[in-house]
């Protein structure tokens, strides 16, 4: 077998058509002996008995919105740090590991950085400090106007 | 490089006799027929011994609490309960299927579907046995952190499009805790990658002994800390206690699956426990030797030297252990994963994202450097051989 062979992606695709035979066929086999009876009642969202007011699809504050973005920042960290985790055994043995372990340092410390960043901003709290204006800058403020 | 369950088969006598006539009868080369075939039996096996597992997970999950709360739990259907969950199934499937009038459909529809195809797409790389893994992809574990985040979207869109509150609720939730711990178990499956030397289970495992100071969990102390992280990292990533917030059933209802009635919901639940077991799998496979046997009882040489069987005997029997040192490991990490449910209290979200952002991942981050450090200072031996070596060295010099 050569060393690139698409055959190892084979059992992936066919457990992907399992996944979906299972489930739909689950699904369809259900449709065929299971009561359908829909009413009016039985199709709205269940608030605990509450009659629902309004659409879920409202603006909420989405607390660590900007965790997302580190999130991402991370992600690809973590994606371009495997091929350098890979190859770091063989760099080792044959005198280069200091080169990859320097360029693992930079790499993960800028993302430390980062981290270190967002945490002294208050985005990893929940309730995000920040200095108020007190009551006579407030004041001050108004009466200029 | 890449083996599958085709290649350890096809050492077999019966495998070329049968590729032989097939190709004779047929008139072209059969061998990707044979091993089409092999594929689409061994899914099968592997799909219905994990649903099975997934099924009996929810029954352990259920007679594990009882035993924990001083309860009998499921007694009534088959010898102690125990075929409660094909009962469970059946209701399922019986129960009307309802889908709210104000949902998206499509995304409603497709969200439990998602969880499924990321959860069973797993199942290709989970290392049962060195044989019998359906196929040993060279990009192993990156392959298996990718597709494993699917769930995540599943989640999202269950919660997103049910248009319910307590839904869209559990949904966010569920999105941002499993993003977020993402992170740490991401980093430290690279710091085990750089003690391995490669992204393939086999390479990850046959770093590995079956002895547990052999075991990459003992390998350096930063792999020891770097378990934990992972462990509490998957608890959080398949939402079960004390991290199950996304469905936290006294706050949110039921969270992102309340509007999940009869199948939809089991497909949910079903991709939850096999999750759980692909996680635990990964978790044994990265730290605990996976299906590694202790005296190398596995590869089989030893029956066939000592007791003189044919190879291929030989080598089956050692798949068999293989695979029973595999699930006894597993199954007792799963059997932790419960037990970690029943006994813990639910974090509150803050305190979720804190544990996540400000210790995990820090520590993650800190075991990958330290990692480094170690394999570049001691040329990536293990505590225990070092510590060997130098009493085998001090005994010399006397």
């Amino acid at each position: 077998m050569s060393s690139f062979n698409l055959d190892v992606y084979m059992p992936v695709v066919i457990l992907i058509t399992l996944a979906l035979l299972v489930a739909g066929g689950s699904m369809l086999l259900g449709s065929i002996i299971r009561p359908h009876h829909p009413n009016q009642l039985k199709e709205t969202a269940y608030e605990c008995g509450e009659e629902p007011i309004g659409t879920a699809w409202a603006n909420f504050n989405v607390r660590f919105y900007v965790i997302a973005l580190i999130f991402i920042i991370f992600d690809v960290e973590s994606a371009l740090m495997f091929p350098v985790a890979a190859v770091f055994k063989h760099f080792n043995e044959i005198g280069l590991g200091g080169t990859l372990l320097i360029s693992i340092f930079t790499f993960t410390l800028i993302l430390v950085a980062g981290i270190v960043y967002c945490w002294k901003k208050g985005d990893l709290d929940w309730v995000k400090s920040f200095n108020a204006p007190s009551t006579q800058q407030v004041n001050a403020l108004s009466k200029d106007k | 490089m890449n083996s599958t369950v085709v290649t350890y088969l096809s050492q077999s006598k019966e495998f070329t006799n049968t590729v032989a006539a097939l190709s004779k009868a047929l008139g072209f080369d059969a061998t990707s027929l044979v091993a089409f075939v092999i594929f689409f039996i061994g899914a099968l096996i592997v799909v219905g011994a994990l649903a099975t597992i997934g099924g009996l997970g929810t029954y352990a999950e259920r007679k594990i609490s009882a035993d924990l709360q001083m309860r009998q739990g499921p007694n009534r259907v088959g010898p102690y309960g125990i075929l409660q969950f094909l009962a469970d199934g059946v209701k399922m499937i019986l129960k009307e299927d309802i889908i709210p009038a104000q949902a998206d459909r499509f995304t409603f529809i497709l969200a439990p579907f998602l969880c499924m195809i990321g959860v069973f797409a797993t199942l290709a790389v989970v290392p049962f046995s060195s044989g019998l893994m359906l196929s040993d992809i060279n990009v192993g574990v990156f392959y298996l952190v990718g597709m494993a985040s699917l769930v995540g979207v599943g989640v999202f869109l269950g919660g997103y499009s049910s248009n319910s509150k307590w839904s869209m609720l559990g949904g966010m939730r569920g999105a941002s805790q499993i993003i977020s711990y993402e992170i740490p178990a991401t980093i430290t499956i690279v710091s085990i990658v750089l003690i391995a030397g490669g992204l393939s289970f086999k390479t990850l495992i046959n770093g590995q002994g079956g002895l547990p100071h052999e075991w990459y969990l003992l390998h350096n102390p930063f792999a020891f800390i770097g378990f934990f992280v992972y462990f509490i990292a998957a608890l959080a990533e398949t939402n079960r206690a004390p991290f199950d917030l996304p469905e936290a059933e006294s706050e949110l209802v039921s969270g992102y699956h309340t509007e999940y009635s009869g199948m939809r919901f089991g497909l949910f639940a079903l991709a939850e426990y096999i999750e759980v077991f692909v996680v635990c799998g990964v978790a044994v496979a990265l730290f605990l030797g996976g299906y590694k046997v202790p005296f190398d009882l596995g590869s089989g040489h030893i029956f066939t030297e000592k007791l003189g069987l044919d190879s291929m005997l030989a080598q089956n029997i050692g798949q068999v252990l293989e695979l029973g040192a595999f699930f006894t490991k597993t199954l007792l990490l799963y059997y932790v994963v419960i037990w970690v449910r029943w006994t813990l209290p639910r974090l509150r979200v803050d305190q979720l994202m804190t544990l996540c952002w400000k210790y995990l991942t820090p520590i993650a981050l800190f075991n990958l450097l330290g990692m480094a450090v170690w394999m570049y200072a001691f040329d990536g031996k293990s505590i225990y051989s070092i510590i060997f070596n130098s009493a085998v060295s001090a005994a010399g010099h006397h």
